[in-house]
């Protein structure tokens, strides 16, 4: 979706701010929610894209303003909510006032090592990858209401394959209910005077990583 | 921990304990429910608290700069690589390395959301999920480096990396001249954060204590 967490390129957010020292949380809650949504993630409660896209479908005003965890806290809401695993009046009671809903699994102190390491998103191709290295592509020029990972900054752009990373689970389709759906994903590279004109810094060179759907020969 | 509130100015105390209040309940469901363990919540925080750092990545970064088939290895699969060393959990496959060289300079970025290597770099710091770097880093990453006190010559290339997918990148960075010899422990405190994302370089040796 065309969501303000589509940021590549925007202007007016002002310089990096650095804090030195940097705790890992600023408050305990936010230990807490990371926690939370790796737990659920385990779970198998929803995918990772299902996660993103609840966040991005924030009002924009909403994302823009929450801080980060608290933005997590907004979406996992979304998903407890809109998939059923919690109710709007546990929500208001702070608390459960029925059973839960079954789930695949449940992450346990004695498997936590376990439920911390990443997901591979490798899947079994289903045909032959469409480009190979050094191949020129064009970006398609796509505006889903749904959830997509190529940026609007990279659409229907020229670019040059670069790297091939397998076959793995589409997010556009994860996200939308149709399953892992495997592509190919690519690193694409693009001249930065193709994406933002010819006054652009012509020493910058920018790559997206691109699922096989997004791409076309060129 | 409730009583560090006022330790954060930033946040107000009526806001946060709503927060921290909601956050709580939220937890209190989702247990009753039968969906999360606590022991589990505690052991995951526990866990980014102490044992998940960027020192992870500055000792793969030293490895690859004294051992030239580690770093071979390293940019040709680096989730492989990685996994030869013992000392960082699976990586879930999806690791690329990239070299920083005299000719061109690599910085990361997740435009979209925050996807970083969080296994090599531990959780990514506020600045880089916020929206003055994701905006700025694929348009004026120059400008960004700017921000972080780094002027790199005009005719380097810039290669900006935007963590579109699941695949998760490390910057290489280049070993700073004077350090011949060093041991990798040593070379490692020379490995900053900053430097494996391509916000900063490695430290000059004159910095760090003998």
């Amino acid at each position: 979706m065309n969501g303000v967490h589509d940021m590549g390129g925007m202007d007016g957010f002002g310089k990096v701010e650095v804090e030195p020292n940097e705790p890992p949380f600023h408050e305990r809650w936010e230990g807490r929610v990371l926690a939370l949504q790796r737990a659920l993630g385990y779970a198998g409660a929803w995918h990772i894209d299902d996660s993103r896209f609840a966040q991005e479908a924030l009002p924009p005003q909403t994302y823009l303003a929450a801080s980060y965890y608290w933005r997590w806290t907004l979406g996992m809401q979304k998903n407890l909510l809109e998939r059923g695993f919690v109710t709007q009046d546990e929500i208001a009671a702070g608390r459960a006032l029925r059973p839960g809903k079954p789930l695949p699994r449940k992450l346990t102190a004695d498997v936590v090592q376990a439920g911390m390491t990443r997901s591979s998103f490798f899947r079994q191709q289903q045909g032959p990858a469409r480009f190979k290295p050094g191949d020129r592509v064009r970006t398609k020029n796509i505006n889903p209401p749904t959830h997509t990972r190529l940026p609007r900054y990279a659409r229907g752009k020229l670019g040059t394959v670069e790297l091939i990373h397998g076959c793995h689970a589409y997010p556009d389709s994860v996200a939308t209910g149709r399953g892992d759906d495997p592509q190919w994903l690519y690193t694409v590279v693009f001249d930065a005077r193709e994406i933002w004109g010819a006054d652009a810094d012509p020493t910058l060179k920018i790559s997206i990583d691109a699922f096989e759907p997004y791409l076309e020969p060129a | 921990m409730a009583d560090h509130d006022h330790d954060h100015p930033r946040e107000h105390g009526s806001e946060l304990s709503e927060t921290q209040l909601r956050v709580r309940a939220l937890e209190t469901i989702l247990t009753e429910k039968g969906y999360v363990d606590p022991a589990a919540l505690d052991a995951i925080v526990e866990t980014y608290e102490t044992k998940v750092g960027p020192r992870n990545g500055s000792l793969v970064v030293a490895k690859a700069w004294t051992d030239p088939a580690f770093r071979q290895a390293l940019l040709k699969d680096a989730t492989a690589a990685v996994g030869t060393l013992g000392h960082v959990s699976p990586v879930g496959d999806h690791l690329v390395a990239v070299e920083n060289t005299p000719q061109r300079h690599n910085m990361i970025v997740c435009t979209l959301c925050s996807c970083y290597p969080w296994e090599m770099l531990g959780l990514p710091p506020v600045w880089y999920k916020s929206a003055p770097y994701r905006s700025r880093a694929v348009k004026d990453p120059r400008g960004v480096l700017a921000d972080f006190g780094v002027k790199l010559p005009k005719e380097t290339e810039i290669r900006v990396w935007d963590s579109t997918a699941e695949t998760r990148f490390i910057v290489l960075p280049m070993r700073p001249a004077g350090t011949e010899g060093w041991s990798e422990e040593r070379l490692a405190d020379l490995v900053t954060r900053d430097s494996m994302i391509g916000t900063g370089l490695a430290r000059p040796p004159a910095e760090i204590a003998r």
